[in-house]
């Protein structure tokens, strides 16, 4: 083979994998992470008895009517979190999307500022998620006790982090010349968005909100654990009281959530394709 | 006037040179074509011309104004009154024709009335009405995925003419298009820049259609103007020189035996092209 013809590319990325990997290495020795410990007899045995623990799943109709409540509860907080991160991520993603800059255009003048505002934006973004659910749960709990406010409070927020920086990075990775195209024709910030990016990203954004929904009914287990009400709750008492059977129920529960949340994102995108 | 360039220059950031000291003058209702090599300057020259480039040196004024030392709200007036016709139509695939259309005057429209058309058209009648001189009526509620290329950038041209502009920039606009289709799309866009007095600059690959259809033609070079003559007094000799680096004229192709400019495109030459 002449010279000539070998991947000027191939030499650098052999190094960057080999960096990579020593890299992992000392991260996996740090994390004391020891696949193996799973398998010894003594471990396996102990996690039998807790599993078995779990069986048989816990059915009287007394605890299903507590669980029926308490899973609207977690439903009712999953959706007014996301409902409240949704209002606070959209106006922080579209001021975060480059391809909407009007003065990025010539460049024209004012440039400087909006590099503020983005940076600004990006700064808010990373506090709002930079501080854990749990954490603001606890703070929250302060003030309004314990409920579902708290929970619905702590989760806005930090999924609002969360959805703000995603939504802003699935905008600037969408095609921008259909909205480049409406600037450069005087047209304004929200009119490019609405009529140039959300056609081609919409689908995405639609799924990626659903599949943040299902994270926080998740999360809301977390946040009955500080008494913010819910399955989390219900899953806190009866794992304090050892009742495997309930805890399994409410497991099984979470599961049919999530199958429920992963169907309705599937209807929702075959919807929009 | 309708633009002044003087001395404009521009060069990218890796070094490239693609316009070096450009002088052209343009008065209200000129229909200009530029012509020249690909990689000559001349989408380079459109971009200066809409707004949507400052040149590094130069002087740019454009209907009136000197867009780069204006505030940014008359910079955005000042856009909404030009019209582009891209190489590529920027239209999402998703998007349905009668909303690409309307999409023309979102410069011209406060926030409210662009949001509500998306819920539901507020003027499809209009867009319809575009459509129809480009023989697409019948497509106004169809996807644009739906579309051929050659229907896709009539979409396009709809949209710049439902803009109603002052300043009509065209750059490659029949690039996807059939001979036939192409004479009969540069007819029309002659023809509305006539029927309305405004400034049409376009760049065409094909000297033919450049020299049949514009009464002034610029001949774009390695970045500067080599000859700017009415299409008339165009030789064969500046043609030779302009297309030096090509080896032979670019054109069109046999033009139909006598188009009309008042005609819409034939309605046999449409690809009978379906969405279910």
């Amino acid at each position: 083979m002449s010279a000539t013809l070998r991947d000027p590319a191939a030499l650098p990325r052999l190094g960057w994998t080999l960096t990579a990997l020593m890299l992992l290495w000392p991260l996996l020795q740090l994390a004391d992470f020891r696949p193996a410990a799973l398998f010894e007899p003594g471990n396996l045995a102990a996690m039998g008895h807790f599993l078995a623990g779990f069986l048989p799943l816990e059915t009287s109709p007394d605890f299903l009517a507590l669980l029926g409540r308490a899973t609207v509860d977690t439903l009712a907080m999953a959706t007014a979190g996301i409902a409240l991160a949704v209002l606070l991520a959209v106006p922080l993603g579209v001021v975060l999307t480059r391809s909407l800059s009007v003065s990025a255009i010539g460049p024209g003048r004012g440039g400087w500022v909006g590099q503020a505002v983005r940076g600004a934006a990006r700064m808010l973004l990373a506090v709002l998620r930079g501080v854990p659910e749990l954490v603001w749960a606890l703070l929250f709990v302060r003030v309004f006790g314990l409920g579902p406010a708290a929970g619905v409070l702590a989760l806005g927020i930090t999924y609002g982090g969360m959805l703000g920086k995603v939504y802003g990075e699935i905008l600037e990775s969408t095609d921008a010349r259909p909205a480049r195209s409406l600037l450069e024709a005087g047209s304004g910030r929200l009119a490019a968005l609405a009529y140039g990016l959300l056609p081609n990203a919409g689908q995405e954004l639609l799924s990626y909100t659903v599949y943040r929904w299902e994270c926080a009914v998740r999360a809301s287990v977390v946040m009955g654990f500080v008494g913010a009400g819910g399955l989390g709750q219900l899953m806190d008492q009866s794992m304090k009281m050892l009742n495997g059977g309930e805890a399994a129920t409410i497991l099984a529960t979470f599961l049919v959530l999530v199958l429920a949340a992963d169907g309705a994102s599937e209807a929702l995108r075959r919807r929009m394709a | 006037m309708s633009f002044t360039l003087e001395g404009v220059g521009f060069t990218h950031a890796n070094g490239h040179r693609a316009l070096a000291g450009v002088d052209l003058r343009v008065a209200a209702g000129e229909r200009v074509a530029l012509i020249g090599a690909s990689g000559a300057g001349k989408t380079t020259l459109l971009r200066v011309l809409a707004a949507s480039l400052r040149p590094g040196s130069g002087r740019v004024e454009l209907l009136g104004s000197a867009p780069w030392d204006a505030a940014p709200r008359d910079l955005r007036r000042l856009r909404a009154r030009i019209g582009v016709v891209h190489q590529a139509p920027p239209i999402p695939p998703r998007q349905r024709v009668v909303t690409a259309v309307l999409a023309g005057r979102l410069g011209q429209w406060p926030l409210w009335k662009s949001l509500a058309s998306l819920v539901l058209p507020v003027d499809p009648e209009g867009a319809r009405r575009e459509l129809a001189r480009l023989d697409l009526a019948e497509r106004l509620y169809d996807r644009c995925d739906c579309l051929s290329g050659g229907q896709l950038q009539r979409v396009a041209l709809a949209r710049v003419l439902y803009q109603q502009p002052d300043l009509l920039l065209a750059d490659e606009p029949v690039s996807a298009m059939d001979p036939a289709l192409s004479e009969l799309t540069v007819a029309l866009l002659n023809d509305e820049a006539r029927r309305r007095g405004v400034t049409l600059v376009a760049s065409l690959h094909a000297v033919d259609l450049a020299l049949r259809h514009f009464p002034r033609v610029v001949g774009v070079k390695d970045g500067a103007i080599l000859f700017d003559l009415p299409a008339g007094q165009v030789s064969e000799a500046l043609l030779r020189e302009l297309y030096a680096a090509e080896g032979g004229l670019p054109l069109a192709g046999s033009p139909l035996p006598s188009p009309s400019p008042e005609a819409g495109p034939a309605a046999g030459t449409l690809p009978p092209l379906r969405c279910a």
